[in-house]
């Protein structure tokens, strides 16, 4: 097959639901890639797991998955290849499968490929020689340990190739490189060496430009206009061919638009030193990517090269670190900015007398300029100002205290307050980035890949204990 | 003297890492991301992002594309997981950079995008 086409339906967690959907029916697709895991999710899904043991996937997976099996049934070479499986691959696999079974697609495999969960065995690791230190800050792990909630590997391509070897139509991974999902299919397409570097950038390049989904196509571009007709924004398709040759493109027929414009605004998105884009399949260089507009909502991409792959994975870990809240009024009127900058300190001072000092307070007055303040011109004569007051403590008990501090203010706070309905704001806990990093030969993919009708009934253990 | 907003010669896009953001400039011609090697130093930027306290700017070259991409070390307060700010993952940085008013260059002309409209020029 001299090309593949290889679409992304999901840039995130809490993208559009109906995006996958509609790529599967109208791309053309040999590969739909569904991109669900943010640098902390999968702290978030291990706190999940840890109230309930059939939790620590993205659950979303699930009922986009029965909007797809229409288009699984429909095009037998569409395969799906998904990181929802987060916390959990075998779980969700499990449910996935029930899923295509009862959609008369039992004979479909389904994979669940992980290896890149290091929490059950950190203290076994650490005693083999690995420091865990956080290579942002350079402190070493010492006191933080205790407090760790998550720790996973990101994981390459590796996993995806061996479960598509197998025969995998849907392909549920937990931590891998976002661009891997993309990768993993072009090497296993193409027969690719794994030091075949120069290719592996160029899949790369077209994982990175697709992973975000929309982002590429139309959405958060500088170049915005409301005749973009975001409504119906199509998500993107990367066309790979064997000689590593990459076109981004979308749906015909639908809003947004891919230009050379949209593409590079996504090409510098989340990046550091573009001559080192590093994943665990390879060190990409960016940093002479250039771009041709080749057709209508065509780019292509040139110019990806490639260096051996780090020795060693990037780790994220997530220690617990107390609980955060926020809360919000609006406020109104003659003196709005002044009003509302008084509500916040109002807020802090009346904790503050009733013994509760915050460790970490933020007050805000959005539409003057706050969200990035001394950089946007101040506007502080708005007639309309959202306080927004966000706090952060040790104690769940002071922050509960905290969120009661909001509504008061309507009847006993300056003229103007309102905003003030709806529930409650709610202390969350918080899980604090620590990435480090780890040998790549200490994490090893595993890969387990059965047919859907033969996934029910399995036991999964998945109680990363 | 004349200004304009960046936004007339270029487009940007911002994410995070962690506690740190990059702000990708990326300039509509030749001449625009000639003038953007000269005038938007890492030092400007720092400058103009003084408030927000970063660590450190460091700026990359991506000439395929006539873009600077900005590193911004320590400017999120804490990043997505800690930062206590709306704007958490420094998503509206590019939108302020953009907004950032420079010299108007004399061959201002040949750094617009194809379209030719001038936004915003300040007399």
């Amino acid at each position: 097959m001299p090309v593949i086409r290889v679409g992304n339906g999901a840039g995130f967690w809490g993208d559009n639901l109906d995006a996958p959907r509609v790529l599967a029916e109208r791309g053309r697709l040999e590969y739909l890639t569904l991109e669900y895991l943010a640098e902390l999710t999968l702290s978030i899904l291990a706190h999940q797991r840890s109230r309930n043991p059939q939790a620590g996937f993205i659950s979303d997976f699930l009922t986009v998955l029965e909007s797809l099996t229409p288009a699984l049934a429909a095009q037998p070479q569409l395969k799906i290849v998904t990181n929802a499986g987060g916390m959990a691959p075998q779980t969700c696999a499990r449910q996935a499968a029930a899923i295509l079974a009862g959609a008369s697609l039992g004979d479909v495999a389904v994979a669940a490929a992980s290896g890149d969960d290091l929490f059950p065995r950190l203290d076994d690791l650490i005693g083999g020689g690995e420091s865990f230190a956080n290579f942002d800050s350079g402190l070493a792990l010492g006191d933080s340990r205790s407090q760790i909630a998550s720790a996973n590997a990101y994981l390459g391509a590796a996993g995806i190739v061996t479960a598509l070897s197998q025969g995998a139509r849907v392909i549920i991974t937990g931590r891998v490189a976002d661009a891997s999902l993309t990768v993993g299919p072009a090497i296993h397409e193409f027969g690719w060496s794994w030091t075949d570097w120069d290719r592996l950038a160029a899949a790369t390049v077209a994982g990175h430009l697709i992973e975000c989904g929309a982002q590429v196509t139309g959405g958060m571009f500088s170049g915005w206009t409301p005749g973009l007709a975001l409504e119906n924004l199509g998500y993107p398709i990367a066309e790979i061919s064997d000689g590593g040759q990459v076109v981004i493109t979308k749906p015909a027929a639908t809003g947004g638009r891919v230009s050379v414009e949209t593409v590079a605004e996504q090409l510098v998105y989340e990046i550091g030193d573009p001559a080192h884009y590093l994943t665990p399949d390879v060190d990409a260089d960016f940093s002479h990517v250039r771009l041709a507009q080749v057709g209508p909502d065509r780019v292509e991409v040139i110019g990806a090269k490639g260096n051996p792959a780090p020795p060693r994975f990037k780790v994220s870990m997530a220690y617990s670190d107390g609980y955060m809240a926020s809360g919000t009024l609006v406020i109104c009127g003659d003196q709005a900015a002044a009003k509302a900058r008084a509500c916040g300190e109002l807020i802090l001072s009346r904790l503050r007398a009733a013994g509760v000092n915050l460790a970490r307070t933020h007050i805000e007055c959005l539409g003057t300029g706050d969200t990035l303040p001394g950089v946007w011109d101040r506007n502080d004569d708005a007639l309309e100002v959202v306080l927004r007051v966000s706090v952060h403590d040790p104690s769940r008990a002071a922050v509960e205290r905290f969120v009661r501090e909001f509504s008061p203010l309507v009847g006993s706070g300056p003229p103007g307050v309102t905003g003030y309905t709806g529930p409650r704001p709610s202390p969350y806990p918080v899980f604090a980035y620590w990435p480090t990093t780890i040998a790549r030969e200490r994490v090893l993919p595993v890969v387990e890949v059965r047919k859907a009708v033969d996934w029910a009934g399995m036991k999964v253990d998945q109680s990363g204990s | 003297m004349s200004t304009i907003p960046l936004s007339t010669i270029a487009h940007a896009r911002s994410g995070d890492k962690g506690n740190h953001a990059n702000v990708g400039v990326i300039a509509y011609t030749p001449a625009g991301f000639e003038f953007l090697g000269r005038f938007l130093t890492e030092s400007r930027m720092v400058q103009y992002l003084l408030p927000l306290r970063p660590r450190q700017v460091e700026r990359f070259e991506m000439p395929g594309i006539l873009a600077y991409n900005f590193l911004l070390f320590d400017i999120l307060a804490g990043g997505a997981s800690r930062s206590l700010r709306t704007d958490s993952q420094g998503k509206v940085l590019s939108a302020a950079v953009l907004e950032m008013q420079i010299p108007a260059p004399p061959n201002l002309d040949q750094m617009l995008p194809i379209s030719g409209k001038a936004k915003n020029s300040h007399g």
